[in-house]
């Protein structure tokens, strides 16, 4: 934390917690019968409440979106670079909602929270979610603070696939559907990927077949070879190559000698492992990274991206990165011209950037001014 | 009606039915699909790739998809668009009669507008001069233009006739003397940036 809050910051923020004592059904099937979800505002619900936009997050996102929850924290809110006051998503302008999805493992709901059925801990037998029991949770949490109709719902990754899907699941509810660095669907890489992730945490010793809270211990060395590996895919050749290169942390070549090597990107990687594993439910990233591997917009419309969309009554901003492979620009162009054969409104920008994947949550110029220049034109309608 | 745009993106809009589906190849800062929305209803996209351009479409709240145009338009489904509009920038494709292809395979009709080569003045620059015309439309010298297939008013009616294209109209833009004066007795000669409407349904 710096010594002092920046202009630009939403500030000291607090979570909020909202219970739930009506039963959700799950697309699984099975249902529960209370829950809470945890969640941040930031900005003022204007008087006719349509300034209202809905934050959605990605696999290892949360509640805390933007500002700081006390003067010591190092860092703050995982999109400080878009929520604040003057920033893209203006909280001059904007009432900002962001909630913990149910299934997640930040203080909503989920497999690390006790199950009041049976008095212990949820683990592995948490239904499996799928993206829209994610919407019906994130609407019913919009009625009770009096939103009607989101302005906007936005995210970026498994965040820009739910603003897809609400503006199908409920498209009188939202206004504008703003989606980034997303996919229709996953690739089988993209999936290969989430499942070695899961492989390495299912494989660990730790983990006995999910129910590792209750003997007290959690899959420290699955984790943290889980997030090892995606944080990779979430960064391009480039960016490493830049940030990295070949630096050594430790050791040398030196001839005659032998002194161990650490390059700089092992150092690196596992510090976010190990940061990883100590704050993200193993149970929950299996489960998250299994709605994103069932994620498909168009399954239910017969595979027709073009059918799915027409749905869709909102008007839509599509955002790529040129070096994102994980979601890649073609995964968003298919978006948008799935959009324009639909007919709706998009607006589809290919950033050049050389982030990857991650570049979504950076400060990166063009980015920024396009996403505030859109986030403007919203303000202006729905304040007018 | 308001008239805050180009003359030839003036001219052309006579030619756009209200309530139709119109796609603008390179459609620059939006002005002109703005001013379709805002007079004709239109559900209108631009394509663009300048990065100054894509905001200023943003803030006018005009749909703008970043996209190359050399890079093919296969991702626009047949006859999905009522009008395709390339308003000067026939010149700097790659391929210009491939563009053409594709505008007429996309739209049910099409506009382009393009400077013609065949004025009096590029030819009178040539001939005196020896040298590339250089104008104050286009003023670029030969090495650093973008502009890399130049065309006459000539050239573009054969090529149409070759790809058996119809045109439905022409209209031609003259504002120098003595060009504004001659303009209809020869357009080629005269004519500073040709309009045409074309469609090809049979």
């Amino acid at each position: 934390m710096p010594e002092t809050i920046p202009e630009d910051s939403v500030g000291l923020v607090s979570p909020q917690t909202m219970q739930f004592d009506e039963p959700l059904e799950f697309a699984c099937g099975r249902s529960i019968k209370s829950y809470q979800l945890v969640y941040e505002t930031y900005g003022q619900l204007n008087a006719n409440k349509s300034n209202a936009v809905l934050i959605c997050h990605a696999l290892s996102g949360h509640h805390h979106a933007a500002g700081y929850h006390s003067m010591d924290d190092k860092t703050p809110g995982w999109w400080e670079t878009c929520i604040g006051p003057g920033k893209p998503i203006d909280t001059d302008k904007f009432f900002v909602v962001c909630p913990n999805n149910i299934g997640g493992c930040h203080g909503s709901t989920g497999p690390n929270t006790i199950n009041p059925e049976t008095g212990k801990y949820w683990g592995p037998d948490f239904p499996p979610l799928r993206a829209r029991d994610w919407m019906e949770a994130q609407f019913r949490l919009g009625v009770r603070l009096g939103i009607d109709q989101w302005a906007a719902v936005i995210g970026g990754s498994l965040g820009g696939m739910q603003a897809m899907r609400w503006s199908l699941e409920f498209p009188d509810k939202i206004r504008y559907s703003v989606a980034i660095a997303s996919t229709m669907s996953l690739t089988a890489q993209n999936i290969a990927f989430n499942e070695i992730a899961r492989h390495a945490i299912q494989t660990d010793p730790d983990f006995h077949d999910g129910y590792y809270l209750e003997k007290g211990t959690i899959p420290k060395r699955g984790l943290v070879q889980a997030r090892m590996l995606a944080h990779v895919t979430y960064l391009s050749d480039t960016l490493m190559g830049d940030r990295f290169g070949r630096v050594l942390r430790a050791g040398d070549f030196q001839r005659g000698q032998y002194n161990p090597i650490q390059f700089e990107v092992e150092s690196y990687l596992r510090y976010q492992g190990e940061k990883f594993s100590t704050t993200f439910d193993a149970n929950t990233y299996i489960l998250i990274t299994r709605i994103l591997d069932y994620f498909d917009l168009a399954r239910e419309y017969d595979h027709d991206a073009v059918s799915a969309f027409s749905h869709a009554r909102c008007k839509f901003l599509v955002i790529s990165f040129t070096t994102d492979w994980r979601f890649a620009p073609e995964r968003s162009r298919e978006i948008a011209d799935a959009l324009i054969a639909a007919g709706k409104d998009v607006t589809y920008a290919e950033i050049d950037a050389p982030q990857g994947h991650d570049a979504f949550l950076l400060p990166i110029d063009p980015y920024i001014r396009l996403f505030r220049e859109y986030m403007q034109r919203i303000a202006d309608e729905v304040n007018a | 009606m308001s008239r805050h745009i180009r003359d030839d993106l003036y001219m052309l809009q006579d030619w756009i039915t209200p309530k139709t589906r119109v796609l603008d190849l390179g459609c620059g800062n939006g002005d002109f699909l703005r001013f379709l929305m805002d007079h004709k209803q239109i559900l209108g996209y631009g394509l663009e790739i300048d990065r100054e351009h894509i905001i200023e479409c943003v803030t006018k709240g005009v749909n703008v998809i970043e996209q190359d145009l050399n890079r093919g338009l296969t991702n626009f489904m047949d006859k999905s668009f009522d009008t395709v509009v390339m308003t000067q920038a026939l010149q700097i494709m790659h391929r210009p009669d491939l563009v053409l292809d594709d505008m007429l395979r996309i739209g049910s009709e099409c506009i382009v507008t393009f400077p013609n080569f065949g004025n009096l003045f590029s030819r009178a620059y040539l001939s005196f001069y020896g040298r590339m015309p250089v104008t104050k439309q286009l003023a670029y010298q030969w090495y650093e233009t973008p502009n890399i297939h130049f065309c006459t008013i000539r050239d573009f009616e054969i090529l149409c006739q070759e790809k058996d294209i119809d045109i439905l109209h022409r209209n031609v833009i003259a504002e120098r003397f003595p060009n504004r004066i001659f303009k209809e007795l020869s357009p080629n000669l005269f004519g500073e940036t040709a309009i045409y409407h074309l469609s090809k349904n049979k």
